[in-house]
């Protein structure tokens, strides 16, 4: 015999990750690391924008580090460690997104001691989908979006245009040979995330990095109250 | 493709639920899900059929209830349900807003389950 019952549970399905993000957010805030989650399609220039971003971040003296997410291979993180920035590659063997725990658990292996750091990027697996739903204890959650994706992808992808802080618009240097219709792109981006900052790149001629870099360095001086070193 | 990962979430968050309360079987979850969850409801109901084998809520019903953006505008002070999330602005006077209120929702509210009434161990 047997009678039906309610039980009430209300709880987030994400929590385990959630609370496990929260940890690491943590460990980065008693660190003063700044962390910056990179996402977009494959093939928006992730790569090459953080290639670009660890070289120049180098040379002005700061001290980056990058885990990379890929399906499979090591060839970013091959490509990445030669700017000389500590680099480590999350192999996810299929699966379509990081989540907090492979985070945790790279970083735990790999022995990176976050006090000798002050930036950290982790790439997403090229993705704009699934990667929208995963806390991985960032501060910054960065689209990017090439000129050669077309101007609605903001619309067809709003969820993750809208969890992200900032746009970066990449290959702006063959923005005119792809027709890439600025004004649109601005105005899809704004539609879906109101007030969202975007910042316009080329990681190839160097157009922009400078004020990309400016506004990471100033990001984490304001995350963590620090006064310019 | 990340709604079997999401079911398998859901699954063992409502499994450990049954078993701690001694259900013997489960017959419905419900669930909230809201419009920017970045969760697709027929993938996730795909999904929870094959997360689901083997456990207390094996042959369940996944009950979804699907809760649309609601913002709130500053303009008119007021909140307003929007039928899109392509444009986060007020249906009424068109000011953007990014003050959501409602729409982000990936949530268990309850289970439905059966249990003895006279159980050997509780």
């Amino acid at each position: 015999m047997s009678t039906p019952r309610i039980l009430e549970i209300r709880r987030g399905v994400l929590e385990k990750n959630d609370i496990l993000a929260h940890t690491l957010r943590d460990q980065f805030n008693a660190a003063h690391v700044l962390v910056i989650n990179l996402v977009s399609s494959p093939g928006a220039g992730k790569t090459a924008l953080l290639e670009d971003t660890l070289r120049r971040l180098i040379q002005a003296g700061h001290r980056p580090a990058a885990l990379v997410g890929d399906l499979a291979t090591d060839n970013d993180a091959n490509r990445l460690a030669r700017s000389g920035a500590p680099v480590r590659q999350i192999q996810t063997g299929g699966n379509c997104h990081l989540e907090a725990d492979m985070i945790s658990t790279h970083l735990t292996d790999w022995g990176l001691d976050l006090s000798q750091i002050e930036f950290l990027f982790i790439e997403n697996v090229g993705n704009l989908v699934c990667p929208a739903s995963y806390d991985l204890g960032e501060h910054v959650r960065a689209v990017v979006l090439s000129v050669t994706e077309g101007e609605d992808k903001p619309l067809k992808y709003p969820t993750m245009f809208h969890s992200a802080d900032i746009a970066v618009l990449t290959k702006m240097d063959i923005a005119v040979a792809v027709e890439f219709d600025k004004p649109v792109a601005l105005a899809n981006i704004q539609a879906v995330h109101p007030g969202m900052m975007v910042m316009e790149t080329s990681a190839k001629t160097g157009v922009g990095m400078e004020n990309w870099i400016q506004h990471l360095i100033t990001s984490r001086e304001n995350t963590f109250a620090l006064v310019a070193e | 493709m990340h709604e079997l990962s999401i079911a398998q979430n859901l699954v063992e968050i409502a499994n450990t639920a049954a078993q701690r309360a001694n259900v013997q079987r489960v017959t419905a979850v419900r669930l909230q899900l809201g419009a920017l969850a970045g969760v697709v409801k027929d993938s996730l109901l795909f999904c929870y059929d094959i997360a689901s084998a083997g456990t207390l809520l094996e042959g369940s019903q996944l009950l979804i209830e699907e809760l649309p953006v609601v913002i709130y505008c500053p303009q008119c002070q007021q909140t307003a349900t929007l039928d899109t999330v392509q444009a986060f602005c007020c249906p009424v006077c068109g000011t953007f807003s990014n003050d959501i209120r409602q729409g982000r929702e990936l949530e268990i509210l309850s289970l439905e389950a059966e249990e003895d009434e006279h159980p050997t161990h509780s």
